[in-house]
Protein backbone atom coordinates (compact mmCIF):
# COMPACT_ATOMS: atom_id res chain seq x y z
CA UNK A 1 0.00 0.00 0.00
CA UNK A 2 1.59 3.23 -1.13
CA UNK A 3 -0.16 5.08 1.68
CA UNK A 4 2.78 4.26 3.89
CA UNK A 5 5.30 5.57 1.39
CA UNK A 6 3.94 9.07 1.08
CA UNK A 7 6.71 11.61 0.79
CA UNK A 8 7.04 13.65 3.97
CA UNK A 9 7.20 17.06 2.21
CA UNK A 10 3.82 16.32 0.63
CA UNK A 11 2.26 15.60 4.00
CA UNK A 12 3.72 18.77 5.50
CA UNK A 13 2.51 20.89 2.60
CA UNK A 14 -1.00 19.49 2.80
CA UNK A 15 -0.98 20.05 6.56
CA UNK A 16 0.04 23.64 5.88
CA UNK A 17 -2.81 23.97 3.40
CA UNK A 18 -5.32 22.83 5.99
CA UNK A 19 -3.71 25.27 8.42
CA UNK A 20 -4.45 28.06 5.94
CA UNK A 21 -8.04 26.86 5.69
CA UNK A 22 -8.41 26.99 9.46
CA UNK A 23 -7.09 30.54 9.45
CA UNK A 24 -9.47 31.52 6.61
CA UNK A 25 -12.45 30.00 8.44
CA UNK A 26 -11.38 31.80 11.61
CA UNK A 27 -11.13 35.15 9.83
CA UNK A 28 -14.57 34.72 8.25
CA UNK A 29 -16.01 33.85 11.64
CA UNK A 30 -14.46 36.92 13.28
CA UNK A 31 -15.65 39.15 10.42
CA UNK A 32 -19.24 37.93 10.61
CA UNK A 33 -19.22 38.36 14.38
CA UNK A 34 -17.66 41.83 14.50
CA UNK A 35 -19.60 43.22 11.53
CA UNK A 36 -23.03 41.61 11.82
CA UNK A 37 -24.65 44.21 9.57
CA UNK A 38 -22.58 43.12 6.56
CA UNK A 39 -23.39 40.11 4.43
CA UNK A 40 -20.50 37.65 4.36
CA UNK A 41 -22.58 34.65 3.29
CA UNK A 42 -20.87 34.35 -0.11
CA UNK A 43 -17.41 34.52 1.45
CA UNK A 44 -18.40 31.93 3.99
CA UNK A 45 -19.83 29.65 1.26
CA UNK A 46 -16.61 30.13 -0.66
CA UNK A 47 -14.48 28.96 2.27
CA UNK A 48 -16.79 25.98 2.91
CA UNK A 49 -16.42 24.96 -0.73
CA UNK A 50 -12.64 25.25 -0.38
CA UNK A 51 -12.77 22.82 2.54
CA UNK A 52 -14.53 20.24 0.38
CA UNK A 53 -12.35 20.80 -2.70
CA UNK A 54 -9.08 20.64 -0.76
CA UNK A 55 -10.20 17.57 1.17
CA UNK A 56 -11.11 15.67 -2.00
CA UNK A 57 -7.93 16.82 -3.73
CA UNK A 58 -5.69 15.85 -0.80
CA UNK A 59 -7.36 12.48 -0.36
CA UNK A 60 -6.92 11.63 -4.06
CA UNK A 61 -3.32 12.84 -4.05
CA UNK A 62 -2.40 10.79 -0.97
CA UNK A 63 -4.31 7.62 -1.77
CA UNK A 64 -3.15 6.69 -5.27
CA UNK A 65 -2.08 7.94 -8.67
CA UNK A 66 -5.00 6.30 -10.46
CA UNK A 67 -7.46 7.88 -8.07
CA UNK A 68 -5.93 11.27 -8.82
CA UNK A 69 -6.26 10.63 -12.56
CA UNK A 70 -9.88 9.67 -12.03
CA UNK A 71 -10.44 12.90 -10.13
CA UNK A 72 -8.90 15.03 -12.88
CA UNK A 73 -10.95 13.12 -15.47
CA UNK A 74 -14.09 13.88 -13.48
CA UNK A 75 -13.09 17.55 -13.26
CA UNK A 76 -12.70 17.63 -17.05
CA UNK A 77 -16.08 15.96 -17.48
CA UNK A 78 -17.92 18.33 -15.15
CA UNK A 79 -16.30 21.38 -16.73
CA UNK A 80 -16.97 20.16 -20.27
CA UNK A 81 -20.59 19.47 -19.37
CA UNK A 82 -20.95 23.00 -18.05
CA UNK A 83 -19.34 24.33 -21.19
CA UNK A 84 -21.52 22.33 -23.60
CA UNK A 85 -24.63 23.30 -21.65
CA UNK A 86 -23.63 26.96 -21.88
CA UNK A 87 -22.54 27.42 -25.49
CA UNK A 88 -24.99 27.48 -28.39
CA UNK A 89 -25.16 24.02 -29.94
CA UNK A 90 -27.07 22.59 -32.86
CA UNK A 91 -29.56 19.80 -32.32
CA UNK A 92 -27.75 17.80 -34.97
CA UNK A 93 -24.55 17.90 -32.93
CA UNK A 94 -25.70 15.52 -30.23
CA UNK A 95 -23.67 12.65 -31.67
CA UNK A 96 -20.64 14.86 -32.15
CA UNK A 97 -20.87 15.97 -28.52
CA UNK A 98 -21.11 12.35 -27.50
CA UNK A 99 -17.74 11.68 -29.17
CA UNK A 100 -16.30 14.75 -27.53
CA UNK A 101 -17.32 13.37 -24.13
CA UNK A 102 -15.85 10.01 -25.07
CA UNK A 103 -12.49 11.70 -25.59
CA UNK A 104 -12.23 12.22 -21.80
CA UNK A 105 -11.84 8.59 -20.70
CA UNK A 106 -9.58 7.97 -23.70
CA UNK A 107 -7.32 10.93 -23.01
CA UNK A 108 -6.99 10.02 -19.31
CA UNK A 109 -6.35 6.41 -20.26
CA UNK A 110 -3.32 7.47 -22.35
CA UNK A 111 -2.22 9.45 -19.33
CA UNK A 112 -2.56 6.45 -17.01
CA UNK A 113 -0.36 4.34 -19.31
CA UNK A 114 2.16 7.16 -19.53
CA UNK A 115 1.91 7.17 -23.35
CA UNK A 116 3.18 10.68 -23.92
CA UNK A 117 3.14 10.47 -27.73
CA UNK A 118 -0.57 9.78 -27.93
CA UNK A 119 -1.48 11.98 -24.98
CA UNK A 120 0.03 14.99 -26.73
CA UNK A 121 -1.59 14.47 -30.16
CA UNK A 122 -4.87 12.69 -29.43
CA UNK A 123 -7.04 15.79 -29.02
CA UNK A 124 -5.05 18.29 -31.16
CA UNK A 125 -4.84 15.86 -34.11
CA UNK A 126 -7.18 12.87 -33.92
CA UNK A 127 -10.17 14.51 -32.26
CA UNK A 128 -9.56 17.57 -34.41
CA UNK A 129 -10.07 15.38 -37.48
CA UNK A 130 -12.72 13.08 -36.05
CA UNK A 131 -15.20 15.79 -35.00
CA UNK A 132 -15.66 17.31 -38.50
CA UNK A 133 -15.83 13.81 -39.98
CA UNK A 134 -18.68 12.86 -37.66
CA UNK A 135 -20.38 16.15 -38.48
CA UNK A 136 -20.06 15.54 -42.21
CA UNK A 137 -21.82 12.19 -41.82
CA UNK A 138 -24.75 14.03 -40.24
CA UNK A 139 -24.58 16.57 -43.02
CA UNK A 140 -25.81 19.78 -41.41
CA UNK A 141 -23.75 22.62 -42.89
CA UNK A 142 -25.56 25.48 -41.19
CA UNK A 143 -23.24 27.03 -38.56
CA UNK A 144 -20.80 24.23 -39.34
CA UNK A 145 -17.65 26.19 -38.58
CA UNK A 146 -18.97 27.85 -35.39
CA UNK A 147 -20.15 24.57 -34.04
CA UNK A 148 -16.98 22.70 -34.91
CA UNK A 149 -14.67 25.31 -33.45
CA UNK A 150 -16.58 25.78 -30.20
CA UNK A 151 -16.71 22.03 -29.57
CA UNK A 152 -13.02 21.54 -30.27
CA UNK A 153 -12.07 24.62 -28.23
CA UNK A 154 -13.89 23.09 -25.26
CA UNK A 155 -11.99 19.84 -25.67
CA UNK A 156 -8.65 21.61 -25.93
CA UNK A 157 -9.25 23.80 -22.92
CA UNK A 158 -11.08 21.53 -20.53
CA UNK A 159 -9.76 18.10 -21.45
CA UNK A 160 -6.39 18.51 -23.18
CA UNK A 161 -5.12 21.34 -20.98
CA UNK A 162 -6.42 19.95 -17.71
CA UNK A 163 -5.05 16.48 -18.51
CA UNK A 164 -1.57 18.01 -18.31
CA UNK A 165 -2.01 18.15 -14.54
CA UNK A 166 -2.80 14.46 -14.69
CA UNK A 167 0.25 13.72 -16.84
CA UNK A 168 2.36 15.56 -14.31
CA UNK A 169 0.97 13.11 -11.77
CA UNK A 170 1.77 10.17 -14.04
CA UNK A 171 5.43 11.13 -14.46
CA UNK A 172 7.80 8.83 -12.57
CA UNK A 173 8.49 9.90 -9.00
CA UNK A 174 12.21 9.71 -9.76
CA UNK A 175 12.19 13.11 -11.47
CA UNK A 176 11.32 14.66 -8.13
CA UNK A 177 13.02 12.58 -5.43
CA UNK A 178 11.87 14.65 -2.46
CA UNK A 179 8.11 14.96 -3.00
CA UNK A 180 7.37 12.77 -6.04
CA UNK A 181 5.12 13.68 -8.94
CA UNK A 182 2.27 14.41 -6.50
CA UNK A 183 4.46 17.18 -5.12
CA UNK A 184 4.62 18.82 -8.55
CA UNK A 185 0.85 18.56 -8.95
CA UNK A 186 0.30 20.13 -5.55
CA UNK A 187 2.81 22.88 -6.37
CA UNK A 188 1.08 23.74 -9.65
CA UNK A 189 -2.51 23.55 -8.42
CA UNK A 190 -1.85 25.31 -5.12
CA UNK A 191 0.09 28.18 -6.73
CA UNK A 192 -2.51 28.62 -9.47
CA UNK A 193 -5.34 28.86 -6.95
CA UNK A 194 -3.25 30.95 -4.57
CA UNK A 195 -2.55 33.35 -7.44
CA UNK A 196 -6.31 33.80 -7.98
CA UNK A 197 -6.78 34.69 -4.33
CA UNK A 198 -3.67 36.92 -4.27
CA UNK A 199 -4.73 38.86 -7.39
CA UNK A 200 -8.19 39.30 -5.95
CA UNK A 201 -6.87 40.49 -2.57
CA UNK A 202 -4.26 42.92 -3.97
CA UNK A 203 -6.89 44.27 -6.35
CA UNK A 204 -9.38 44.80 -3.53
CA UNK A 205 -6.77 46.53 -1.36
CA UNK A 206 -4.93 48.76 -3.81
CA UNK A 207 -6.59 48.31 -7.19
CA UNK A 208 -7.32 51.45 -9.17
CA UNK A 209 -6.34 51.23 -12.82
CA UNK A 210 -8.22 48.56 -14.67
CA UNK A 211 -6.10 46.15 -16.68
CA UNK A 212 -8.78 44.84 -19.08
CA UNK A 213 -11.86 47.00 -18.57
CA UNK A 214 -13.82 45.59 -21.51
CA UNK A 215 -13.29 41.96 -20.50
CA UNK A 216 -13.24 41.91 -16.73
CA UNK A 217 -13.99 45.19 -14.92
CA UNK A 218 -12.77 43.82 -11.57
CA UNK A 219 -9.23 43.07 -12.68
CA UNK A 220 -6.71 45.80 -11.89
CA UNK A 221 -3.01 46.40 -12.48
CA UNK A 222 -2.35 46.35 -8.74
CA UNK A 223 -4.06 42.99 -8.47
CA UNK A 224 -2.11 41.56 -11.40
CA UNK A 225 1.32 42.85 -10.36
CA UNK A 226 0.74 42.08 -6.68
CA UNK A 227 -0.39 38.58 -7.61
CA UNK A 228 2.62 37.94 -9.85
CA UNK A 229 5.05 39.07 -7.14
CA UNK A 230 3.47 37.16 -4.24
CA UNK A 231 2.92 34.01 -6.30
CA UNK A 232 6.50 34.08 -7.60
CA UNK A 233 7.79 34.63 -4.08
CA UNK A 234 5.80 31.69 -2.79
CA UNK A 235 6.91 29.63 -5.81
CA UNK A 236 10.52 30.18 -4.80
CA UNK A 237 9.78 29.45 -1.14
CA UNK A 238 7.95 26.19 -1.83
CA UNK A 239 10.24 24.94 -4.60
CA UNK A 240 12.75 23.37 -2.22
CA UNK A 241 10.05 21.45 -0.43
CA UNK A 242 7.98 20.22 -3.37
CA UNK A 243 10.10 20.36 -6.54
CA UNK A 244 13.61 19.68 -7.82
CA UNK A 245 13.91 23.25 -9.19
CA UNK A 246 16.70 25.73 -8.51
CA UNK A 247 16.11 29.29 -7.32
CA UNK A 248 16.07 30.83 -10.80
CA UNK A 249 13.94 28.02 -12.26
CA UNK A 250 11.35 28.31 -9.50
CA UNK A 251 11.15 32.08 -9.94
CA UNK A 252 10.43 31.45 -13.63
CA UNK A 253 7.86 28.80 -12.72
CA UNK A 254 6.14 31.31 -10.43
CA UNK A 255 6.11 33.87 -13.21
CA UNK A 256 4.68 31.33 -15.69
CA UNK A 257 1.97 30.17 -13.29
CA UNK A 258 0.87 33.65 -12.24
CA UNK A 259 0.82 35.23 -15.70
CA UNK A 260 -0.76 32.15 -17.34
CA UNK A 261 -3.26 31.90 -14.48
CA UNK A 262 -4.31 35.47 -15.05
CA UNK A 263 -4.71 34.88 -18.79
CA UNK A 264 -6.75 31.72 -18.26
CA UNK A 265 -9.00 33.57 -15.84
CA UNK A 266 -9.72 36.47 -18.20
CA UNK A 267 -10.13 34.11 -21.17
CA UNK A 268 -13.00 32.33 -19.43
CA UNK A 269 -14.33 35.75 -18.37
CA UNK A 270 -14.35 36.84 -22.01
CA UNK A 271 -16.15 33.64 -22.95
CA UNK A 272 -18.81 34.17 -20.28
CA UNK A 273 -19.21 37.77 -21.39
CA UNK A 274 -19.68 36.64 -24.98
CA UNK A 275 -22.32 34.09 -24.02
CA UNK A 276 -23.95 36.41 -21.50
CA UNK A 277 -23.74 34.44 -18.27
CA UNK A 278 -22.23 35.39 -14.92
CA UNK A 279 -21.25 31.95 -13.64
CA UNK A 280 -20.88 28.65 -15.41
CA UNK A 281 -22.91 26.73 -12.86
CA UNK A 282 -23.72 26.28 -9.20
CA UNK A 283 -21.69 23.19 -8.41
CA UNK A 284 -19.36 24.96 -5.97
CA UNK A 285 -21.33 27.39 -3.79
CA UNK A 286 -19.60 30.77 -3.62
CA UNK A 287 -17.40 29.99 -6.62
CA UNK A 288 -19.89 29.18 -9.38
CA UNK A 289 -19.32 26.14 -11.53
CA UNK A 290 -16.33 23.87 -12.01
CA UNK A 291 -15.30 25.93 -15.03
CA UNK A 292 -15.16 29.08 -12.88
CA UNK A 293 -12.77 27.33 -10.51
CA UNK A 294 -10.38 25.79 -13.03
CA UNK A 295 -10.26 28.72 -15.46
CA UNK A 296 -6.71 29.73 -14.48
CA UNK A 297 -5.51 26.14 -14.53
CA UNK A 298 -6.47 25.75 -18.20
CA UNK A 299 -3.54 28.02 -19.08
CA UNK A 300 -1.09 27.37 -16.25
CA UNK A 301 -1.23 23.56 -16.42
CA UNK A 302 0.16 22.98 -19.95
CA UNK A 303 2.76 25.75 -19.60
CA UNK A 304 4.08 24.59 -16.23
CA UNK A 305 4.00 20.98 -17.42
CA UNK A 306 6.18 21.68 -20.45
CA UNK A 307 8.54 23.77 -18.36
CA UNK A 308 9.10 20.85 -15.97
CA UNK A 309 9.09 18.28 -18.77
CA UNK A 310 11.78 20.19 -20.65
CA UNK A 311 13.94 20.67 -17.58
CA UNK A 312 13.67 17.33 -15.81
CA UNK A 313 12.35 14.54 -18.01
CA UNK B 1 -40.41 -6.78 -4.03
CA UNK B 2 -41.46 -4.26 -6.65
CA UNK B 3 -41.27 -1.66 -3.90
CA UNK B 4 -37.61 -2.51 -3.42
CA UNK B 5 -36.99 -2.51 -7.17
CA UNK B 6 -38.72 0.82 -7.42
CA UNK B 7 -36.57 2.18 -4.61
CA UNK B 8 -33.37 0.91 -6.26
CA UNK B 9 -34.44 2.29 -9.63
CA UNK B 10 -35.35 5.79 -8.45
CA UNK B 11 -33.17 6.41 -5.43
CA UNK B 12 -30.02 4.85 -6.88
CA UNK B 13 -29.98 4.47 -10.66
CA UNK B 14 -32.02 7.53 -11.61
CA UNK B 15 -30.42 9.67 -8.92
CA UNK B 16 -26.94 8.74 -10.09
CA UNK B 17 -27.78 9.53 -13.72
CA UNK B 18 -29.43 12.79 -12.73
CA UNK B 19 -26.57 13.93 -10.50
CA UNK B 20 -23.56 12.84 -12.56
CA UNK B 21 -24.82 12.42 -16.10
CA UNK B 22 -27.05 15.46 -16.10
CA UNK B 23 -26.49 17.88 -13.27
CA UNK B 24 -29.37 20.03 -12.13
CA UNK B 25 -29.90 23.71 -11.67
CA UNK B 26 -33.02 23.94 -9.55
CA UNK B 27 -34.81 27.09 -8.50
CA UNK B 28 -37.33 27.12 -5.64
CA UNK B 29 -37.18 23.42 -4.92
CA UNK B 30 -38.97 24.13 -1.63
CA UNK B 31 -42.19 24.75 -3.59
CA UNK B 32 -42.41 21.10 -4.65
CA UNK B 33 -45.19 19.26 -2.80
CA UNK B 34 -44.34 17.71 0.54
CA UNK B 35 -47.58 15.74 0.84
CA UNK B 36 -50.39 14.39 -1.28
CA UNK B 37 -52.72 14.97 -2.94
CA UNK B 38 -51.01 17.29 -5.39
CA UNK B 39 -50.53 17.63 -9.12
CA UNK B 40 -47.18 18.54 -10.64
CA UNK B 41 -47.58 19.85 -14.16
CA UNK B 42 -44.51 20.15 -16.34
CA UNK B 43 -43.53 20.78 -19.92
CA UNK B 44 -42.64 17.58 -21.70
CA UNK B 45 -39.47 17.09 -23.74
CA UNK B 46 -38.06 13.72 -22.88
CA UNK B 47 -38.60 10.46 -21.07
CA UNK B 48 -36.15 11.85 -18.54
CA UNK B 49 -38.72 14.47 -17.42
CA UNK B 50 -40.63 12.05 -15.20
CA UNK B 51 -37.42 10.52 -13.87
CA UNK B 52 -35.94 13.87 -12.89
CA UNK B 53 -39.16 15.06 -11.24
CA UNK B 54 -39.53 11.85 -9.27
CA UNK B 55 -35.94 12.01 -8.08
CA UNK B 56 -36.45 15.60 -6.89
CA UNK B 57 -39.25 14.82 -4.45
CA UNK B 58 -38.47 13.85 -0.89
CA UNK B 59 -37.62 10.13 -0.65
CA UNK B 60 -40.51 9.45 1.73
CA UNK B 61 -42.94 10.56 -1.00
CA UNK B 62 -41.77 7.93 -3.49
CA UNK B 63 -44.64 5.65 -2.51
CA UNK B 64 -47.18 8.36 -3.23
CA UNK B 65 -46.00 9.74 -6.53
CA UNK B 66 -47.41 8.48 -9.82
CA UNK B 67 -46.94 9.80 -13.35
CA UNK B 68 -50.00 10.08 -15.55
CA UNK B 69 -49.11 8.47 -18.87
CA UNK B 70 -50.68 7.45 -22.15
CA UNK B 71 -51.98 3.90 -22.01
CA UNK B 72 -51.42 3.13 -25.69
CA UNK B 73 -47.71 3.98 -25.44
CA UNK B 74 -46.75 2.74 -21.98
CA UNK B 75 -48.76 -0.47 -22.14
CA UNK B 76 -47.85 -1.38 -25.72
CA UNK B 77 -45.96 -4.58 -24.87
CA UNK B 78 -45.72 -6.85 -21.83
CA UNK B 79 -42.28 -5.78 -20.70
CA UNK B 80 -43.05 -2.07 -20.93
CA UNK B 81 -46.42 -2.67 -19.27
CA UNK B 82 -44.74 -4.44 -16.36
CA UNK B 83 -42.21 -1.63 -15.99
CA UNK B 84 -44.90 1.06 -16.30
CA UNK B 85 -47.22 -0.41 -13.73
CA UNK B 86 -44.69 -1.74 -11.19
CA UNK B 87 -41.69 0.57 -11.34
CA UNK B 88 -43.04 3.83 -12.72
CA UNK B 89 -46.51 3.03 -11.36
CA UNK B 90 -48.24 5.10 -13.97
CA UNK B 91 -51.84 6.16 -13.87
CA UNK B 92 -52.85 5.00 -17.35
CA UNK B 93 -54.74 7.47 -19.48
CA UNK B 94 -56.66 6.30 -22.52
CA UNK B 95 -56.13 8.63 -25.46
CA UNK B 96 -58.92 7.03 -27.52
CA UNK B 97 -62.18 6.48 -25.73
CA UNK B 98 -65.91 6.24 -26.30
CA UNK B 99 -68.18 9.24 -25.79
CA UNK B 100 -69.75 8.07 -22.53
CA UNK B 101 -66.46 6.94 -20.93
CA UNK B 102 -64.61 9.20 -18.52
CA UNK B 103 -60.92 8.81 -19.36
CA UNK B 104 -59.93 10.85 -16.31
CA UNK B 105 -61.56 8.43 -13.85
CA UNK B 106 -58.28 6.70 -12.79
CA UNK B 107 -56.74 10.14 -12.29
CA UNK B 108 -59.62 11.29 -10.06
CA UNK B 109 -59.33 8.07 -8.07
CA UNK B 110 -55.60 8.56 -7.55
CA UNK B 111 -56.09 12.10 -6.29
CA UNK B 112 -58.80 10.94 -3.91
CA UNK B 113 -56.32 8.36 -2.61
CA UNK B 114 -53.95 11.22 -1.78
CA UNK B 115 -51.41 10.60 -4.54
CA UNK B 116 -49.00 13.12 -6.00
CA UNK B 117 -49.48 13.04 -9.75
CA UNK B 118 -47.04 14.09 -12.42
CA UNK B 119 -48.84 15.30 -15.49
CA UNK B 120 -47.72 16.72 -18.81
CA UNK B 121 -50.58 18.88 -20.11
CA UNK B 122 -48.89 19.32 -23.50
CA UNK B 123 -49.95 15.74 -24.17
CA UNK B 124 -46.74 14.46 -25.76
CA UNK B 125 -43.05 15.23 -25.86
CA UNK B 126 -43.17 16.85 -29.30
CA UNK B 127 -40.33 18.94 -30.66
CA UNK B 128 -37.49 19.29 -28.15
CA UNK B 129 -37.69 22.43 -26.00
CA UNK B 130 -40.76 23.79 -27.83
CA UNK B 131 -43.72 24.34 -25.56
CA UNK B 132 -47.15 23.51 -26.91
CA UNK B 133 -50.58 24.62 -25.74
CA UNK B 134 -51.91 22.78 -22.70
CA UNK B 135 -54.75 20.35 -23.15
CA UNK B 136 -58.01 21.02 -21.33
CA UNK B 137 -57.94 17.93 -19.10
CA UNK B 138 -55.82 19.64 -16.47
CA UNK B 139 -58.42 22.41 -15.97
CA UNK B 140 -61.15 19.78 -15.70
CA UNK B 141 -59.13 17.95 -13.04
CA UNK B 142 -58.40 21.09 -11.07
CA UNK B 143 -62.06 22.03 -11.15
CA UNK B 144 -63.07 18.64 -9.75
CA UNK B 145 -60.43 18.93 -7.00
CA UNK B 146 -60.25 22.59 -6.01
CA UNK B 147 -58.44 21.70 -2.78
CA UNK B 148 -55.55 20.04 -4.62
CA UNK B 149 -52.54 22.30 -5.37
CA UNK B 150 -51.28 22.32 -8.95
CA UNK B 151 -47.55 23.02 -9.06
CA UNK B 152 -46.10 24.12 -12.39
CA UNK B 153 -42.52 23.08 -13.16
CA UNK B 154 -40.58 24.30 -16.17
CA UNK B 155 -37.73 22.08 -17.33
CA UNK B 156 -35.07 22.73 -19.92
CA UNK B 157 -32.19 20.69 -21.27
CA UNK B 158 -33.63 17.19 -21.05
CA UNK B 159 -34.90 17.43 -24.61
CA UNK B 160 -31.30 17.90 -25.67
CA UNK B 161 -29.94 15.14 -23.42
CA UNK B 162 -32.46 12.56 -24.64
CA UNK B 163 -35.00 13.83 -27.17
CA UNK B 164 -37.95 11.94 -28.59
CA UNK B 165 -36.96 9.14 -30.91
CA UNK B 166 -33.32 9.00 -29.75
CA UNK B 167 -31.71 6.25 -27.73
CA UNK B 168 -28.33 7.91 -27.24
CA UNK B 169 -28.01 9.85 -24.01
CA UNK B 170 -25.70 12.87 -24.10
CA UNK B 171 -24.86 14.69 -20.82
CA UNK B 172 -26.22 18.20 -20.47
CA UNK B 173 -27.07 20.37 -17.52
CA UNK B 174 -30.76 20.63 -16.97
CA UNK B 175 -32.71 23.52 -15.49
CA UNK B 176 -35.74 22.99 -13.29
CA UNK B 177 -37.77 26.04 -12.30
CA UNK B 178 -40.58 25.44 -9.83
CA UNK B 179 -43.53 27.88 -9.74
CA UNK B 180 -46.05 28.76 -7.02
CA UNK B 181 -48.88 26.29 -6.44
CA UNK B 182 -52.14 27.25 -8.15
CA UNK B 183 -55.62 26.28 -6.94
CA UNK B 184 -58.70 26.23 -9.11
CA UNK B 185 -60.74 29.40 -8.72
CA UNK B 186 -62.72 30.81 -11.66
CA UNK B 187 -63.60 29.21 -14.97
CA UNK B 188 -61.88 26.36 -16.74
CA UNK B 189 -60.76 28.50 -19.66
CA UNK B 190 -59.31 31.19 -17.42
CA UNK B 191 -57.65 28.62 -15.25
CA UNK B 192 -56.01 26.93 -18.21
CA UNK B 193 -54.86 30.26 -19.59
CA UNK B 194 -53.38 31.36 -16.25
CA UNK B 195 -51.58 28.08 -15.78
CA UNK B 196 -50.14 28.31 -19.26
CA UNK B 197 -49.17 31.93 -18.63
CA UNK B 198 -47.38 30.92 -15.44
CA UNK B 199 -45.45 28.32 -17.41
CA UNK B 200 -44.42 30.91 -20.02
CA UNK B 201 -43.20 33.14 -17.20
CA UNK B 202 -41.03 30.33 -15.85
CA UNK B 203 -39.74 29.83 -19.39
CA UNK B 204 -38.82 33.49 -19.74
CA UNK B 205 -37.13 33.38 -16.33
CA UNK B 206 -35.01 30.58 -17.74
CA UNK B 207 -34.32 32.42 -20.99
CA UNK B 208 -33.25 35.57 -19.14
CA UNK B 209 -30.28 33.73 -17.67
CA UNK B 210 -29.32 31.76 -20.78
CA UNK B 211 -28.34 33.61 -23.88
CA UNK B 212 -26.68 30.52 -25.40
CA UNK B 213 -29.36 28.07 -26.38
CA UNK B 214 -29.60 26.56 -29.83
CA UNK B 215 -28.31 28.00 -33.07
Amino acid sequence: MDFLHIAQPLVWSLAGLFGLLFIASGIVRVMTRTQPHKDYSELSQRVSSWWIMISVFSAALLLSKNLSLLMFGLISFLALKEYFSMIPTRRTDRRVLFWAYLAIPMQYYWVSTGWYGLFIIFIPVYMFLLLPTRMLLIGDTRKFLSSLSTIHWGLMTLVFSISHVAFLMALPDTINPSAGSAGLVLYLVFLTQFNDVAQYSWGKLFGKRKIMPSVSPNKTWAGFVGGVITTSGLAVALAGLLTPMSLLQSAMAGLIISVAGFLGDVTISALKRDIGVKDCGNLLPGHGGMLDRIDSLTFSAPLFFHFIYYLYY
Amino acid sequence: MTKLLRFIFFRMIVRFIVLVGLGLNIRRRELLPKQGPAIIVANHNSHLDTMVLMSLLEPALLDRVQPVAAMDYFMKNRLLAWFSSNILRIVPLARQFKAHDNPLKPVHDALEAGKILILFPEGSRGEPEQMKAFKKGIARLAQAHPEVPVIPVYMHGLGTALPKGEALFVPFFCDVFVGQARYYDNTRNDYLQQLQEQMYQLESEYKAGHAGGVY
